[in-house]
């Protein structure tokens, strides 16, 4: 199983989003420069977090025009598992293959902390080794996390159970204190229509080890190398 | 013509005596531009001419030293072929000034200082001073700094691990922003600030050159009065994006041979990089100005000379691999230009479109720069310091009061408003989270981690200069013991008022040779640093701040000891004797609004036992929990010990301190501020194995009680003093500074 890490310039999350999967899940990984126009054999793809050309203009904004864009949209037209965090997050609303809008946290602070999210669905490459309802204790860290879309985009998103992460006490309650930014409905990630192209605001990455504080994030990881021989498997079986 | 007369040396800080030395070492008179070079390159704050007699006497040798004092940064061993490259600096004045962008550009120097030695910056901490939090523009200027480390650190992905802050009057007018990083590099794969090999080109790499920051060094060099606001344009704008372009780049370049110098241009700027890599390597070199990226447009050669824009280097290529350099430049989407080349000879030549425009001696510049044997005097008020008036002495507030006000108070409770703004984590490193005693990453690849912590408490040092700077660097060391780390070496940021005034000069060098002694007792080699001087507004000094920030390593980074009490049941040992010491301490502060007294003594040999021990203990497994007593004495920090760990109480009981402290014997005992102290937890069955070490290493250490309950209860001698709900104290100290943040005049 390949990871394929993206890098643009200004991405800082890309060394863990390696790290987690090469040496802690012991899978293949390897960066992807942004100037690239292939992503080879990867078989999942990371947009990690950071703030790519400095978040500038507006976060992920510039970014979706780098080169390698055009074969990650490929990728993810294809149906293959796409994961973006942060940063990757704010990319994937930037170039369309997720809706809505980052807005700056409601307090208007960066915010450092664990969190708690609850896994609302376990129908994605990257959650399908979650139970429903899990709580996961994992990192945030960003100033624009505050997810926005229109009404409608909500209630779609709502109605075909898009909606993978909520803000959570640490017991599963999604109340409006446990929400650290203001996002709409306390989403902390959504996926696509597909629900191969996933994005979050946490990080998942920073939480795979118990020595840094968390290790539930280690199963979003696990769940799409799960995902992916079990896809591999069904192909084997159809040749 | 030079058109050089007494109002231009003036505008330039340059003292008479110090143009009759420069035209000395040039056979001639400067001109314009010449003397420009001369001004920021002599300014104290590029030059240390006050500070350097005094910081010579330092230690700064020992087997695990790398890399001592004079590169960019200093570094020690850390096992595996693997060297720690650290530094602190301050970025006090321009903090002031404008805080927001000072304390970027503060976060932006130091990183640019560790990965110019080839280092990957893996940490940051900060020591912060700000005045009291009652007036509007302190909280202007804390938010503001707080804000700009964050925006920089945050956006180049390089965490800030941990950090202190401290409030007084005196930091009212002026903030200080000292700002550590740490790296991780290869021995082998250090780089020098060295220029070498005649006809090797020099390439300017990174931002344009504007006329942001000119003469920053030489306000870095002056006192403040009402019209420093106007000084803003010489405060510059960071760009943290550039300069993690910048960064990866750079390392990328490094880990190929092509270069043999590099070096950033923080103070000023183009001229340090040239004169300083020209004269270390003993080398002549030549540019032309007029081929350094420019982005505004006029910009004459004392301008780009002087200018001290952000995110710029200069490397030293090897003749023959230009093309190799810009390429990996390019992928990056920075300029690497060639500017000019090593030459024979010891002299910095300035050219502009071929033309000669300055033409020195390197070390005039550098080595050649004046030092001052400044004369120092003791203020006469020393016996005044010294002793706790009469006032303080009488009923005292009770010992619950005291124990929720102090808990209260913004120097010891809760930073995490203000670390919850930075990025903590990223790189996945760091493993003791911020805001409980030192930072602590770990080095992947290894089974080791780092620990640092910085520290300096100015109120020690201004009632006894030298007693305060020991007791600075004993608490970094401490803390760093306490979690597990072997101190290995230090780094000292000496943040002062005006030298030229005799108590002040009296105050530096006392400190120095004070942090000299504990430096060689508690053999903690000091390997680079940097000196901020006039930090007065109008005519009023700071408290004397040395912050001095300690490096050590943890052998086994899963012994990492933290500072919260784990689970109840366990048993509390305090190590260390309690001699009632208030002096300077915060409860005189807090409770009586005073400075006063006798700073804490100090037993150096003792202090060395001490962190020997905890290291050891720490190693062992012997503990659960570590943390060191400071500010507020032991019962902050037996409450600090039951915060942030999900409720876990404690139950003791204390011997009377030996001493009423000079007020009185029930707050000396409780608030007292007694160094070489440590509250540890210990599984019961390993209590008495924990007493005897502490025995066999001359530490005085006993079992006061037991962790658990909701409740934190403090008898002395078997009769109740404190009894507080954990909930109740925790609240205190965890809200306190963001309400006094929220304070809006009516």
């Amino acid at each position: 199983m390949t990871f394929a890490v993206v890098v643009f310039p200004g991405s800082n999350c890309d060394h863990d989003a390696y790290h987690a999967a090469k040496h802690v899940l012991g899978q293949q990984a390897r960066f992807v420069w942004h100037k690239e126009t292939s992503l080879g054999d990867a078989d999942v793809v990371i947009l990690p977090g950071g703030f790519s050309h400095g978040d500038y203009l507006r976060t992920g904004a510039i970014a979706r025009f780098s080169p390698v864009m055009a074969a990650v949209r490929e990728f993810a037209g294809a149906g293959r598992p796409v994961l973006g965090i942060c940063n990757g997050f704010q990319i994937l609303l930037e170039c369309g293959l997720l809706p809505g809008a980052m807005l700056r946290n409601r307090d208007l602070k960066f915010h450092c902390e664990h969190v708690h999210v609850r896994v609302e669905r376990t129908d994605t490459p990257f959650t399908s080794l979650c139970s429903p309802g899990q709580v996961l204790k994992v990192p945030i860290a960003h100033g624009e996390g505050n997810y926005f879309a229109p009404p409608e985009t909500i209630d779609q998103l709502e109605k075909q159970h898009r909606v993978l992460f909520r803000y959570c006490t640490p017991s599963g309650a999604v109340t409006d204190q446990a929400n650290p930014n203001g996002s709409l409905n306390g989403i902390a990630g959504i996926c696509s229509e597909g629900r191969n192209v996933v994005g979050l605001m946490p990080h998942p990455e920073r939480a795979c080890e118990l020595s840094v504080g968390s290790a539930d994030g280690l199963v979003m990881f696990e769940s799409a190398v799960h995902a992916m021989s079990r896809a591999g498997a069904l192909q084997a079986v159809a040749r | 013509m030079s058109g050089i007369d007494q109002a231009v040396l003036d505008r330039h800080g340059i003292k008479d005596d110090e143009y009759e030395r420069i035209v000395s070492l040039m056979g001639r008179t400067p001109n314009l531009t010449e003397l420009g070079l001369f001004s920021v390159m002599w300014s104290e704050h590029c030059s240390y001419k006050s500070s350097r007699v005094h910081l010579k006497t330092l230690p700064t040798e020992g087997p695990r030293v790398v890399q001592g004092p004079g590169e960019n940064a200093g570094a020690v061993d850390i096992g595996d072929g693997l060297a720690a490259v650290f530094k602190i600096e301050s970025h006090n004045h321009p903090s002031f000034i404008e805080p927001y962008q000072g304390a970027a550009t503060g976060v932006g120097g130091i990183i640019r200082d560790i990965f110019t030695m080839g280092a990957r910056p893996i940490a940051l901490l900060d020591a912060l001073r700000f005045g009291p939090l009652s007036e509007s523009q302190n909280r202007r200027i804390l938010q503001g700094v707080v804000s700009g480390i964050g925006g920089y650190g945050n956006s180049i992905g390089i965490p800030t691990v941990g950090g202190e802050v401290m409030f007084d009057e005196t930091y009212s007018g002026n903030p200080l922003v000292n700002v550590f990083c740490l790296g991780i590099a290869k021995h082998d794969a250090l780089v020098k600030g060295k220029a070498s090999g005649v006809g090797n080109p020099i390439y300017y790499v990174g931002a344009k050159t504007g006329r942001d920051g000119i003469h920053g060094a030489t306000m870095a060099s002056a006192e403040f009065d009402e019209k420093s606001a106007e000084k803003r344009p010489a405060v510059q704008v960071g760009d943290p994006f550039m300069e993690k372009l910048l960064l990866e780049a750079c390392l990328e370049v490094m880990a190929t041979d092509a270069c043999v110098g590099v070096q950033d241009m923080g103070a000023a700027g183009l001229t340090c990089a040239t004169s300083e890599t020209g004269s270390r390597g003993g080398v002549g070199v030549e540019i032309d100005v007029a081929l350094v990226p420019q982005r505004e447009t006029g910009m004459t050669p004392y301008e780009i000379m002087l200018s001290e824009s952000q995110e710029r280097m200069l490397l030293i290529v090897k003749r023959g691999r230009e093309a190799e350099v810009e390429r990996i430049f390019e992928k990056w989407d920075l300029h690497a230009v060639k500017i000019g080349e090593v030459q024979d000879g010891d002299r910095l030549r300035i050219r502009h479109n071929g033309a000669l425009v300055a033409d020195v001696p390197n070390r005039a510049l550098t080595d050649e720069a004046p030092l001052y044997r400044r004369p120092f005097q003791a203020p006469p008020n020393r016996a005044e310091l010294a002793a706790i008036p009469a006032t303080a002495r009488g009923t005292q507030p009770s010992p619950r009061e005291s124990f929720l006000s102090l808990l209260g108070s913004p120097t010891i409770a809760s930073k995490r408003w203000i670390f919850q703004q930075y990025d903590y984590m990223v790189r996945t490193n760091t493993i003791a989270l911020a805001g409980a005693g030192a930072g602590v990453v770990r080095v992947k690849g290894t089974s080791r981690a780092l620990a640092m912590s910085v520290d300096g408490n100015g109120r020690f040092v201004l009632l006894d200069p030298r007693q305060g700077a020991k007791l600075a660097l004993a608490e970094a060391a401490r803390n760093v013991a306490c979690a597990g780390g072997l101190p290995l070496g230090g780094t000292n940021c000496l943040n002062f008022g005006n030298p030229e005034r005799p108590e002040i000069m009296w105050q530096f060098a006392e400190a120095v040779a004070g942090l000299g002694e504990a430096c060689r007792a508690l053999d903690i080699p000091i390997t680079g640093g940097n000196v901020s001087l006039y930090n007065e507004t109008d005519g009023k000094a700071i408290l004397p701040t040395p912050v001095i920030g300690v490096v050590g390593v943890i052998e086994d980074a899963s012994r990492l000891t933290l500072r919260a009490f784990p689970e109840s049941a366990l048993d509390i040992v305090l190590l260390g004797d309690n001699l009632g010491e208030l002096g300077g301490s915060e409860y005189l502060k807090t409770i009586h609004g005073l400075v006063r007294g006798v700073p804490p003594a100090l037993d150096l040999a003792r202090e060395r036992s001490l962190l020997q021990l905890l290291v050891g203990l720490s190693a062992d497994g012997a503990v659960r929990s570590a943390h060191d007593c400071a500010e507020g004495g032991f019962a902050v920090t037996l409450a600090e010990c039951c915060f942030e760990n999900g409720g876990v109480g404690a139950k003791v009981d204390i011997p009377s301190a030996s001493s009423d402290g000079g007020i009185d014997r029930l707050a000396a005992t409780l608030f007292g501020e007694s160094a070489s102290r440590v509250i540890v937890s210990v599984e019961p069955s390993k209590t008495a194995a924990v007493l005897a070490k502490a025995a066999g290493a001359g530490i005085p250490a006993a079992r006061i009680g037991t962790t658990g309950g909701a409740i934190i209860e403090i008898a002395i001698d078997g009769t109740a003093a404190i009894s507080c709900q954990l909930s109740e104290a925790e609240a205190r100290w965890a809200t306190a500074l963001a309400a006094a943040l929220a304070h809006r005049a009516a």
